[in-house]
């Protein structure tokens, strides 16, 4: 394989292995943070000041609807990136847009609850135990919104610019945002709401 | 809580404080120097030439070079702090002395702060940030902008703490701002707010640094040089970096939860709500304990390179130090309880940690011992560097020995939050860090500038840095032991007040050590064509940045080199030396280098905008800061050019001139 | 930028990057995680109903599937295999993994003890009163 590969292809493929694994070392950064974000919420779990706890207010049926978006835009978006692989624009445009709903979906219904949550008495200022739930899910629903800000710049850079190599690169960034967002999400819903609720 | 003013947030005249002489009369003059400078700079045209060639630099050279001009400029602010505490405290038995408590607890505060995060940091990423790209034969890091990037939001945090002095206030709390302390309701100003923005921006930047030399160590090397071949300070480098990127997440997650307490109302470490306040301990050490090995690390592997160098004598032990140094870095996430011991974590917890904070001084001691076998049978030459290698080895382990006395807890419940303590950390800190980075300082500056420093003025420095080190920290182990608590503003113990005396003295001594650096530099910038490095390689040494010329080119190496061993410019050069034969001329092609950019200075500046709004609550001016510094990465995304040329012809002259400058010295013998 | 070539012969591979390999073939691998994946959360869902495991092993039976979840991610979504041209990849992810656990575990250790030999808030509350 190296015989047929270029000059030009050999520093184009350097340059994906370095910026993919620099984006792979922020990512570990990452989930140190969210690491702290669940010793955290761990530690103060029990702390409800007399309020309300998790068997109280999580509602599970909303938690299997945005894992199930979340994981279907996780699908959706490495369908993307085969896409941008071929090159193929409109296949890229529509598994994008598919992965933007499904994110969108899950952030209004995360936010739907949140907002909920606030209005019975059990926003973030009213315990330990809550202060620490809005951080944990509020911190990942961030690291959500900002890759949907980052997924609509993408779709954009694309149309102006086609798939370009940098451009590309910055599309596998992306993909693997976007993975690691649902694994951190597959311990959050693990850890907050099924342990949370479970007898 | 009153409203805020919807255009001005909190931000009242009452902000500057116009009672408080000392403040007002430091603003001034630092205010007289930055208009003074700048308009220099200006109204002799050189602001386009500083534009372009530094601030918009994306050259891990000229970035190096930065963070160690802002790291000096904060060293003589954070001294002037110590000065002022050393003074207090020599003054103030059964007496106010001159501080009033609520400036006092501002001063150890801040000189905490702006050692550690715009002193030590800085200082150390500029060195690697300088030396380590050359080191590696490469042209520059992974991600160069991003480099620039780094740089402009450190010098953006140190700004911030720096305005504190003159609009409003510096936090009260330490250097580490504990809970309950440092939340809203016993600390409604806005000082912990200065700090808490300050060092969650300064903490990104170095978090993007921390991954970029993850990368570029790990990812970019030059041809042939497999990790066993790399010079010492890169391995250093690297563990030091892994640890930034482990370690600094937790610094932004802990302070992002007492900004969420102090700004929204939560209870992560309130007193009421369920808060765990010493949760903040827990979480805050996990990042403080590694912290100090991101700190002394490149030291560490500056004076491996020092002492190899000025021994002629090749590492001892070079496996081992890497074993050595890797285990370092593994086990110092798994010592942070000592921070503690008293908390009351019980006497289970207490020993496992005692016991592991004590095995992580075994690799240290391989290290000593590699040091030393180094030195021992070569041919020692006592240039300024190999004075600050000895000085550190002597006191490094001096106050490592303490740190392990410390890290016995029954020891600890003693001294635990005394001066003893105090003594200990600066004994390591000043003893390790410091005179590491003034050794690599001294070491490097002839390859960043084409002349060397002043001998003489550097060993005085040196021996005022040294006596003055002793002088001013022996007494503070002694008044640990006579129960002296640290951060005292005024005390009432008779048997304290000469040590602090002899304290005051000791830093005064250091003073005229850091006095004689700065004469230092103006004399030997003054007198460089006497003090002219002509080849490159001043000190015969034995890693790649010296085959380079003084300074490298922008691109560092006209063709990067294929390594073959360790310390392959040392075999090469030996070899050309006893064949007297040149190697053949290269072939030269045209070298692609990043275009300078000015997304970091103006992603800076944001940041600037964007921490000044939040800490005053000047909502729009959040927004806006928040939308400028979106835009310019969007700004920076969408650049169609991203590299300029250097043409072929134009790198071969320069090779040539270079090349020519070496001929005259390659004799046989030792180089002069 | 440079090439990286620290050991001539070694291939390597960004974190991430799909395989090289037929589109069918690509397809399929995200599929069989999706299937997966699916799979293992409708089953974590399940026993958290509480009546077909024994109550205090639903926990570990949790952090069990969520590990595998994790790992299926891993392997099917971000292709992060044992193989020679991963092998940074891979040792990166350890490290990142050792420091969560020593953050999480430790804390939780920690604080446990902490909070077992502190007396309640609320009465060193009063007792400032």
């Amino acid at each position: 394989m190296s015989a047929t590969v270029t000059a030009d292809q050999r520093l184009s493929q350097a340059k994906r292995i370095t910026v993919g694994y620099g984006f792979w070392i922020f990512l570990l950064s990452d989930i140190v943070m969210f690491a702290c974000f669940f010793a955290t919420y761990a530690v103060l779990v029990g702390a409800t000041d007399g309020g309300p706890d998790g068997r109280q207010l999580f509602h599970l049926d909303g938690v299997a609807i945005e894992t199930a978006c979340l994981l279907a835009s996780s699908f959706t978006c490495g369908l993307a990136s085969m896409a941008a692989g071929n090159r193929n624009a409109i296949t890229f445009y529509v598994a994008m847009a598919m992965t933007l709903g499904l994110g969108a979906v899950f952030l209004g219904m995360e936010a739907t609850e949140f907002l909920s949550m606030a209005a019975r008495g059990a926003g973030p200022t009213r315990s330990a135990f809550l202060s620490a739930f809005f951080a944990l899910v509020g911190c990942h629903g961030v690291h959500v919104g900002v890759g949907l800000l980052w997924l609509m710049t993408m779709v954009a850079q694309v149309y102006a610019k086609g798939f370009r190599a940098d451009i590309l690169r910055r599309l596998l960034c992306f993909t693997l945002f976007w993975h690691a967002l649902d694994i951190i999400w597959v311990a959050l819903f693990t850890v907050v709401y099924l342990i949370g609720v479970a007898p | 809580m009153p409203t805020d003013d919807p255009v001005w947030g909190k931000l009242t005249w009452a902000a500057i404080p116009f009672d408080s002489p000392l403040p007002i009369i430091a603003s001034v003059v630092v205010a007289a120097v930055i208009v003074a400078v700048l308009g220099w700079v200006v109204i002799k045209g050189h602001f386009p030439y500083v534009w372009r060639e530094w601030f918009t630099s994306v050259d891990h050279k000229r970035i190096g070079v930065m963070y160690v001009v802002l790291a000096f400029v904060m060293l003589v602010r954070g001294f002037a702090d110590a000065a002022m505490m050393r003074i207090q405290q020599a003054m103030a038995l059964n007496a106010p002395g001159f501080l009033p408590p609520e400036h006092y607890d501002q001063i150890f505060s801040s000189h905490g702060t702006l050692m550690i995060f715009f002193v030590a940091m800085p200082f150390v990423i500029g060195l690697t940030n300088f030396v380590v790209p050359l080191q590696l034969g490469i042209r520059d890091v992974a991600f160069p902008t991003l480099n620039s990037v780094s740089f402009w939001l450190t010098a953006t945090g140190a700004l911030l703490v720096n305005i504190s002095l003159f609009i409003g206030e510096f936090a009260r709390t330490g250097w580490l701002p504990y809970p309950p302390l440092s939340e809203i309701a016993y600390s409604p100003g806005v000082g912990v707010d200065y700090y808490l923005w300050s060092l969650q921006i300064a903490g990104v930047g170095t978090l993007l640094t921390g991954i970029n030399f993850v990368t570029t160590i790990l990812k970019t090397r030059a041809p042939g040089m497999a990790l066993m071949r790399m010079p010492m300070f890169c391995w250093t480098s690297l563990a030091s970096n892994l640890l930034i990127v482990a370690a600094f997440p937790v610094l932004t997650a802990t302070l992002t939860m007492l900004l969420l307490d102090r700004y929204l109302g939560f209870h992560f470490f309130t007193n009421e709500g369920g808060g765990n306040v010493m949760m903040f301990m827990n979480l805050i050490w996990a990042w403080g304990h590694p912290e100090v090995y991101i700190l002394v690390l490149p030291a560490f592997g500056i004076f491996s390179e020092v002492i190899a160098t000025f021994s002629s004598k090749s590492l001892f032990g070079y496996r081992s130090m890497v074993v050595a140094t890797m285990a370092i870095c593994v086990l110092s996430f798994m010592v942070w309880l000592h921070h503690f011991f008293t908390m009351g974590a019980g006497a289970n917890v207490n020993a496992v940690f005692g016991i592991l904070s004590t095995i992580i001084a075994v690799p240290t001691g391989v290290k000593v011992f590699n040091w030393l076998f180094t030195i021992y049978g070569g041919r020692v030459r006592y240039n300024v560097p190999v004075l600050w290698a000895i000085g550190f080895m002597i006191t490094f382990v001096f106050g490592g020995m303490t740190g392990v006395l410390l890290a016995l807890p029954p020891i600890d419940f003693l001294m635990h939050n005394s001066l003893f303590l105090v003594a200990h950390f600066h004994n390591v800190i000043i003893g390790g860090v410091v005179f590491g980075l003034f050794a690599g300082y001294t070491y490097w500056f002839p390859k960043a500038f084409g002349f060397r420093l002043h001998e003489g003025l550097g060993k005085a420095a040196f021996w005022f840095w040294l006596i003055g080190f002793y002088v001013a920290f022996l007494p503070l182990y002694v008044l640990g032991f006579l129960g002296m608590t640290r951060r005292m503003q005024q005390y009432d113990n008779p048997a304290w007040q000469p040590w602090l005396i002899v304290a005051a003295i000791g830093a005064g001594l250091i003073a005229i050590g850091t006095v004689l650096l700065i004469v230092q530099l103006y004399y030997s910038i003054r007198h460089r064509k006497l003090l002219t490095d002509l080849t490159g390689d001043p000190w015969d040494g034995r890693t790649l940045e010296w085959s380079t010329s003084s300074p490298p080119p922008l691109y560092n190496y006209a063709v990067l080199p294929e390594v073959m061993a360790l310390d392959d410019y040392w075999i090469r050069k030996e070899r050309q030396i006893d064949s007297q034969v040149e190697s053949p001329a290269p072939h030269y092609e045209a070298i692609e280098v990043p275009r300078n950019s000015p997304t970091g200075i103006s992603c800076a500046f944001f940041a600037a905008l964007l921490g000044f709004a939040l800490i005053w609550h000047i909502w729009w001016l959040v927004a806006l800061g928040a939308f400028g510094a979106f835009a310019t990465f969007v700004v920076f995304a969408w650049r169609d050019r991203v590299e300029d040329e250097f043409p072929a012809a134009e790198v071969a002259r320069l090779d040539r001139q270079h090349l020519a400058s070496r001929r005259h010295v390659a004799e046989p013998g030792p180089a002069s | 930028m440079i090439e990286p070539d620290p050991l001539p012969g070694v291939a390597e591979v960004a974190p991430g990057e799909p395989p090289a390999e037929s589109s069918e073939q690509g397809i399929l691998g995200y599929v069989v995680g999706l299937v997966l994946a699916s799979g293992l959360t409708a089953v974590s869902f399940y026993i958290t109903r509480g009546n077909l495991f024994w109550s205090p092993s639903i926990s570990t039976a949790l952090i069990v599937l969520a590990i595998a979840q994790m790992g299926i991610h891993l392997v099917f979504f971000l292709h992060i295999t044992s193989g020679p041209d991963g092998t940074n990849t891979v040792l990166a992810l350890a490290f990142g993994v050792l420091i969560v656990f020593l953050i999480i575990a430790g804390s939780l250790w920690i604080m446990a003890n902490l909070n077992h030999n502190m007396l309640p808030m609320d009465r060193i509350m009063n007792m400032q009163r």
